[in-house]
């Protein structure tokens, strides 16, 4: 006993001395490092070339790797890179942040010299604002929704008419007569996907049976959150749902996973063509297709604008079915035998003969 | 004597110093794991959580927590486990931007009106659990857990339009009626961005908890109850009654976590105010032992991770290493306050073993004489 206690004196006080001892280290590195460079704290990993920053991208919780809204944007960051070859700084939002979390984001890429600095989602469109007015000579891009000001490009998605599409697949492919919808957030734009979906399946079959449910009423942690998709999922399956469209993000993997599980049901993806993602294969014979928002066009576009043509995109850029900004995924070819009726459908969109409401 | 109190001393830092050591460990073996040099990373959070703003950032995210962790710290103090800081917390903002949003008379009378909602509708909410805890004996781990859900339900149906909540459209939020600019509450200016002023009165609710529970007789019967109820009983305290006091007080200090946002950021209760910071209160509380300035210490500690979290982002790390940090830190302080817990009881038996082996030896030499 008493050794044991000795043991654990002597332990107290080493490990008391190790942590003055790491404090010092660091401080002293510390300067050195400070001095070393002049800039911020980003010096070490940019490679140290002198030439011009990359792209700043800061993304919505879920992040690069959520299979879908974040994902979609982080293509379209690849793509310029890939061309382009730029020194890039990808960064991400995680639950329950405030504000100025979201303006230190933006504001630590442009004080850096990224440009220019892409938002990714509608949380940061304060944000935005503030940091825009703070760096006039940045660009910035802000995915889902608008800031009027003169160095920004909103980027807005008429989602509402890739989900009509989306609801006229799944009201022609379900057996049962019941389809499902689940959002991340009860928000305007997850309201867009909702409304469109909804009058997509009501103009296809009025009969089929349309169940709504929402993951969070206002907490963006509904893209982020997995298992309560799964919960929601597996709740309207057992109520002979089979074909169930997921507007949430991250949150989506839930809902597909469970939808996997079920033979027979069909899962809609959102945002990216989820039947492509590696991270799904497992699932991809249940995913009937997807509702595509190509954010990566538009973040490409910008990129492009800014680091090639010199003249950067601002102002308010609407992507939908007319060009390509929104559209429904073919891969897996599950869809082929209404394909037809699918393009009727977008054509008489296009033409203006079918006018989606944004609001469910 | 004066060496004893010395030790106690020591024994007392011990455990804190013991368990951020122990956290730091297991994050290096983590980083090391995961292919990254441990130290480098240690070194990045150093520099970028000192800089300037990033000190002004910590006070401020440290307000809140701080607040939540002397909500928490009063349950614990009575034995209570208020986990539902959370819900209380952000029901009390709402309903307090609901009330300063409907009002435009001058903010020293305003804002007053606004914090007193808050501490009012976070004591009630509380009050629920307190309530059902001494009538129908409802464990309040249970009813407070729920109670954070429930809240989050109201405000949800409150937040719409035409009820207390606004639409905007293009930013895909819905708010309450913001605040009027007379009745933003002050900051301190720096050099980059603004100290909350709401810091104060952060400062202040320390000094009370500190003077109510350890220089009153409320605080004398508070505690005793949370030593051992039975005993406390005997000596005359109303143990149910101070059930339901100490949550109302919990739930009053749980209102004024919300208000630094409110009143010195956001001015408005969006559908992104910040959630999780009742979670984070315990945290901080248990890291603090439920003593004022140790709580200070531990809100600070984790506005710092946090802060630093950005920092190691830009640097190529994952930030969530911040969250494996924090995790063990809570973990390491849990086991080393119970080590030291028990080293000091060891050494106060050997110390008493001693003290009686010394007596019995004078009597053995007695009977030999």
């Amino acid at each position: 006993m008493r050794r044991v206690s000795k043991i654990a004196a002597a332990g107290v006080v080493s490990a008391a001395l190790a942590l003055t001892a790491t404090a010092c280290g660091s401080s002293t590195t510390s300067d050195s490092g400070s001095t070393g460079g002049s800039g911020s704290a980003s010096s070490s990993s940019s490679g140290g070339g002198g030439k011009t920053k990359g792209v700043g991208m800061a993304y919505d919780v879920g992040g690069r790797g959520d299979h879908s809204f974040n994902d979609s944007a982080a293509r379209g960051l690849d793509k310029a890179d890939g061309e382009l070859k730029l020194d890039s700084k990808e960064l991400t939002a995680a639950n329950g942040e405030t504000e100025s979390d979201r303006v230190q984001r933006l504001d630590s890429l442009a004080a850096a010299g990224y440009n220019p600095v892409v938002a990714v989602g509608y949380t940061y469109g304060t944000a935005v604002t503030t940091v825009a007015k703070k760096y006039p000579n940045t660009t910035f891009g802000l995915v889902d929704s608008v800031v009027d000001a003169p160095n920004v490009d909103s980027m807005v998605f008429a989602t509402e008419q890739s989900s009509y599409l989306a609801g006229v697949a799944a009201a022609l492919k379900t057996k049962t007569g019941k389809v499902g919808f689940i959002g991340g957030v009860q928000n305007t734009l997850i309201g867009t996907f909702d409304a469109g979906f909804a009058q997509g399946v009501k103009d296809t079959k009025p009969s089929v049976q349309l169940t709504r449910e929402y993951l969070y009423k206002t907490d963006p942690r509904g893209f982020n959150d997995a298992t309560s998709a799964a919960a929601k999922a597996q709740g309207m399956l057992d109520k002979g749902v089979d074909v169930i469209y997921t507007a949430a993000g991250l949150s989506g993997d839930g809902s597909i996973q469970k939808v996997a599980g079920k033979s027979g049901a069909w899962a809609i993806g959102v945002d990216s063509d989820q039947f492509q993602d590696p991270a799904l294969a497992k699932y991809k014979n249940s995913i009937l297709t997807s509702a595509i928002k190509n954010v990566d066009v538009a973040v490409y576009d910008l990129i492009n604008s800014v680091k090639k043509d010199n003249k950067p995109k601002v102002g308010t850029n609407s992507y939908d079915l007319a060009n390509n900004g929104v559209s429904l995924a073919t891969s897996g070819n599950f869809l082929s035998d209404v394909q037809a009726q699918i393009d009727a459908a977008k054509q008489k969109i296009v033409s203006g003969q079918i006018k989606v409401s944004s609001t469910p | 004597m004066k060496k004893f109190d010395k030790d106690r001393v020591l024994l007392g830092l011990a455990a804190p110093v013991l368990s951020v050591l122990g956290a730091l460990i297991v994050t290096g073996l983590v980083l090391l794991a995961s292919g990254k040099e441990p130290f480098h990373a240690f070194h990045v959070m150093l520099t970028y959580g000192s800089k300037s703003d990033s000190q002004v950032y910590i006070l401020n995210k440290a307000t809140p927590y701080y607040l939540s962790g002397l909500a928490v710290a009063i349950g614990f103090r009575m034995n209570l486990f208020n986990i539902g800081v959370d819900g209380q917390y952000r029901l009390a903002a709402f309903f307090a931007a609901a009330v300063g949003g409907s009002m435009s008379i001058p903010g020293v009378i305003q804002i007053p009106i606004i914090i007193l909602t808050a501490m009012v509708v976070g004591a009630a909410w509380a009050a629920i659990a307190g309530v059902l805890k001494v009538t129908r004996g409802v464990s309040e781990v249970i009813s407070t857990i729920m109670l954070n859900s429930i809240a989050g339900i109201v405000i949800g149906f409150f937040l719409q339009d035409g009820r207390l909540g606004v639409t905007d459209k293009l930013a895909n939020t819905i708010t309450t009626k913001p605040i009027p600019p007379g009745s933003h509450l002050f900051n301190f200016t720096t050099q980059t961005d603004p100290v909350v002023g709401f810091i104060v009165f952060a400062g202040l609710a320390g000094v009370v908890y500190w003077f109510v529970l350890s220089r009153t007789r409320f605080g004398f019967d508070l505690r005793s109850v949370g030593r051992s109820d039975s005993a406390a009983q005997a000596s005359g305290v109303s143990v149910k009654k101070m059930v339901v006091v100490s949550m109302l007080i919990s739930g009053a200090m749980a209102g004024l976590v919300g208000m630094s946002t409110l009143l010195n950021q956001s001015y408005q209760f969006s559908t992104d105010f910040p959630a999780g910071i009742g979670f984070t209160g315990i945290a901080v509380a248990l890291l603090g032992r439920n003593n004022p300035i140790g709580i200070a210490i531990g809100a600070l500690l984790w506005a710092f991770l946090e802060r630093a979290s950005n920092g190691l982002e830009f640097e190529g790390y994952d930030k969530e290493i911040v969250g494996v940090i924090q995790g063990a830190i809570v973990l390491a302080v849990v086991i080393a306050y119970e080590l030291v817990r028990r080293y000091g009881l060891a050494r106060q038996q050997r110390q008493v073993g001693a003290e009686l082996a010394a007596a019995g030896s004078d009597d053995k030499q007695e009977v030999t004489a």
